[in-house]
């Protein structure tokens, strides 16, 4: 079937081929699908596999999901798996933690993680800290998942990123996807994981397509949790980030190439547990770090990055001080200019790529 | 004649000595004890419900026993470890029982062991009710590696098979509790959840979301609200503008519950059972007790109550005394068979306090582990950078 399907696909490359009188190529099936599709395949396919995971949130199953993530889901799964709640996050968030204590996989959907802040003590305390406190009697698999960080004109209440504050917390895994593959491959692990997930989507990067591989488009494809990638190789300086930030240190090098400075990109994938070996043995060929993120600057992401590189065998590799671009440090505006003006954009990339070195 | 009257006076004589001979020779049997007694127990004040629970209980000898003797292990085992507070052996928060046995003991004989608990932090007695031993209670409490929790959880986060702690937040164990049931009807085994909280977290918005969504999902969660009249040092007057908490759910049936009679208890727990076990939904009752103790060690409990009000509960509604009196006016036990418990009872606790304070403490090994569950030994941070711990499952 799967091969009937390529040579469809691939029908006018097979009939020239057959013209030629060559053997006939299957091009690699590589598929264009969106953040949201690859979320929503990979919450159907956990679905389908094991019967003790179900969705619960606002908005989830009649209304398909408030950013339509969960479309088709209800549908397909019923009521008594994909569940509707009222807007009761400390509430449902706490019955979500209790469903997994007592032996289901609950995926627990904040609208926003802004509306997380209502049922924080119930990830934390009841959550992250369980398995610790009842020294290995107690695990809590859960998923907590929605989109997190700045938006388009949501203004300041709704536009926070919480990878700092979650990754602080031992107990906890701090996953953030970037593209379809990723978001596709982290979800599906993060449900199979037996422990508590932050898992931090962008709503800005949910209607983005992307080519996912052959090897992703399989029901068992799964990124293990804790392990960057490296989207592209460089030489000169490592630009690490998360999220919707890759793709602007993606086009901050892609320009940058042009001036013949080539650029090496770290896609974090996962906030915590970091991978520290993974951007320190990039530092350690570069000399040059510069960390990309779209949350505030104080505590946040970079500084943990920076950190540890202090600490750790890289830091006698940096021919300059490692820095960090990240959101102004301002709760978000509304008008289009100022919020532009509040994240990161491809020219301060670019600016502070040269700043570090010395161009 | 006088050969009749031989006759008459040798069958009397005969018989006498027979009964004679049972007197002296056997001790009091069981056959001597009344097996059964059933006894008169207080109307419970209902909410939204036409029935309530029945006006009588039964208890048999066995359990009369039974209860006798946990709610004794219960009241010793704290009152032990007030002793070790104060010895500074017992560190941090330790929130006692005595005074509250009837509750623990009385929801228990209501349900099953298969069911599910979760309570607050005044959780010793409901730890051991749901099948944790004295000794890894106490060894806990020391926080030595035999404790229930290998040292780690301490006094608010003890667990067993389906008792989910223990739990520190106020309130916060409400929709965790409605979420266990969730998995019961969920999973279909017909079990249930018993979500306890106190009059001081009655008034937490948390405890309203989850009455909301367990009455819209019909969830078998039986919400128990133990009210003990303060909260902290806060009285049910000062902090509730409405104090009959068993109509706090409003759309949820409720009953108050003479929560000193562990008999009283006991058939208010098989009634909401019963009601969760039929599909109904949810059920909330009120348990009106006390705690003799303080809110926790550092409070010595006197400062917004008077002593003479405690004696008076002491006197006049104690648990433990309350089951005693009913037993022994009834035949159904003797002094000396109570009496002889009590002993078993100082002795078991007196063993538990002594393994709980020569027990070692944990390894210095344990210290990063149990962060994550199934997965592979992860490197930990220690105080410094040099120094990597090792965690695993």
């Amino acid at each position: 079937m799967a091969s009937l399907r390529c040579f469809l696909r691939s029908g006018k490359n097979a009939v020239s081929a057959v013209l030629r009188r060559e053997f006939h190529r299957t091009p690699p099936a590589a598929v264009q699908v969106t953040v949201r599709d690859a979320l929503n395949q990979a919450m159907d396919e956990e679905l389908e596999r094991d019967e003790r995971v179900f969705l619960l949130g606002e908005e989830v199953a009649q209304y398909d999901g408030a950013y339509k993530v969960s479309r088709g889901l209800w549908k397909k799964y019923g009521d008594k798996r994909i569940i509707d709640t009222p807007i009761t996050e400390m509430g449902f968030a706490g019955i979500a933690v209790g469903a997994a204590m007592a032996g289901l996989r609950p995926i627990c959907e904040f609208m926003t993680f802004n509306f997380s802040m209502q049922a924080i003590d119930q990830v934390i305390n009841s959550a992250a800290k369980t398995y610790y406190m009842s020294a290995g009697l107690q695990p809590v698999p859960i998923v907590f998942r929605g989109p997190n960080g700045a938006s388009a004109g949501v203004a300041a209440q709704h536009s926070q990123c919480f990878a700092a504050w979650y990754s602080h917390c031992p107990g906890l895994k701090v996953v953030s996807p970037w593209n379809a593959e990723d978001a596709k491959g982290l979800l599906k692990a993060a449900i199979r994981d037996d422990n508590p997930v932050v898992f931090l989507e962008n709503e800005l990067m949910y209607g983005v397509p992307f080519e996912i591989s052959e090897e992703a488009q399989s029901k068992d494809f799964v990124i293990p949790i804790g392990k960057a990638k490296i989207e592209r190789q460089g030489k000169h300086i490592t630009l690490v980030s998360h999220s919707r930030m890759v793709g602007l240190c993606l086009d901050a090098a892609a320009v940058l190439a042009k001036e013949g400075i080539e650029c090496e990109v770290i896609n974090m994938r996962t906030i915590r547990p970091l991978d520290a070996e993974a951007i320190e043995t990039s530092v350690m060929k570069t000399n040059h770090l510069i960390t990309v993120e779209g949350g505030w600057p104080q505590f946040g992401v970079g500084a943990e990055i920076l950190a540890r590189l202090m600490e750790g065998p890289a830091f006698n590799y940096l021919d300059a001080p490692a820095v960090r671009v990240t959101g102004v440090d301002i709760p978000m505006p509304y008008a289009k200019i100022l919020e532009d003006n509040s994240i990161p954009q491809i020219k301060d990339i670019i600016f502070s790529v040269k700043k570090t070195l010395n161009i | 004649m006088r050969k009749m009257l031989t006759i008459i006076s040798n069958v009397l004589r005969g018989s006498a000595s027979r009964n004679g001979a049972r007197v002296v020779v056997s001790a009091r049997t069981y056959a001597d004890f009344t097996p059964q007694a059933t006894f008169d127990i207080k109307k419970c004040d209902l909410h939204k419900l036409e029935d309530g629970p029945p006006l009588q209980a039964m208890l048999t000898r066995e359990e009369g026993l039974q209860y006798y003797r946990t709610m004794q292990t219960m009241r010793r085992m704290e009152l032990k470890a007030d002793q070790l507070y104060k010895q500074k052996i017992i560190r941090g928060f330790c929130h006692l029982y005595d005074g509250q046995e009837a509750c623990a003991v009385g929801i228990e004989a209501g349900i099953n062991l298969s069911d599910h608990l979760i309570t607050a932090y005044r959780a010793h007695g409901y730890t051991l009710t749901r099948g944790g031993t004295v000794r890894e209670i106490m060894a806990e409490l020391t926080g030595r590696r035999g404790g229930i929790a290998k040292g780690k959880g301490g006094s608010m986060h003890m667990y067993t098979k389906h008792f989910y702690g223990g739990n520190g937040i106020v309130g916060a164990q409400v929709p965790l509790g409605a979420g266990v049931a969730l998995a019961c009807k969920y999973l279909g085994k017909n079990e249930l959840c018993v979500c306890l909280y106190g009059d001081g977290a009655a008034n937490q918005g948390q405890i309203f979301e989850t009455y909301n969504m367990a009455s819209l999902w019909k969830l078998p969660c039986i919400f128990i609200c133990e009210n003990n009249k303060y909260g902290m040092g806060t009285s049910v007057e000062r902090a509730a503008a409405s104090t009959d908490y068993y109509k706090r759910g409003d759309f949820i049936p409720g009953l108050r519950v003479d929560g000193m009679d562990v008999l009283c208890v006991r058939e208010a727990t098989k009634f909401a059972a019963e009601h969760c076990r039929s599909g109904k939904g949810p059920i909330l009752m009120e348990l009106q007790t006390y705690r003799y103790h303080g809110h926790s060690m550092s409070d010595p409990g006197i400062s917004y109550r008077t002593r003479e009000e405690i004696q008076e509960v002491r006197s006049k509604s104690d648990p433990i005394s309350m089951l005693k009196d009913r037993m022994l006016s009834n035949n159904m036990a003797s002094v000396e068979e109570l009496k002889e418990i009590d002993v078993e009872v100082r002795k078991e606790i007196e063993d538990a306090a002594q393994f709980a304070t020569t027990d070692p403490e944990p390894p210095l090994d344990d210290l990063c582990n149990h962060i994550f569950y199934n997965d592979p030994p992860l490197e930990v941070r220690g105080t410094n950078p040099w120094t990597k711990l090792k965690s695993v499952s």
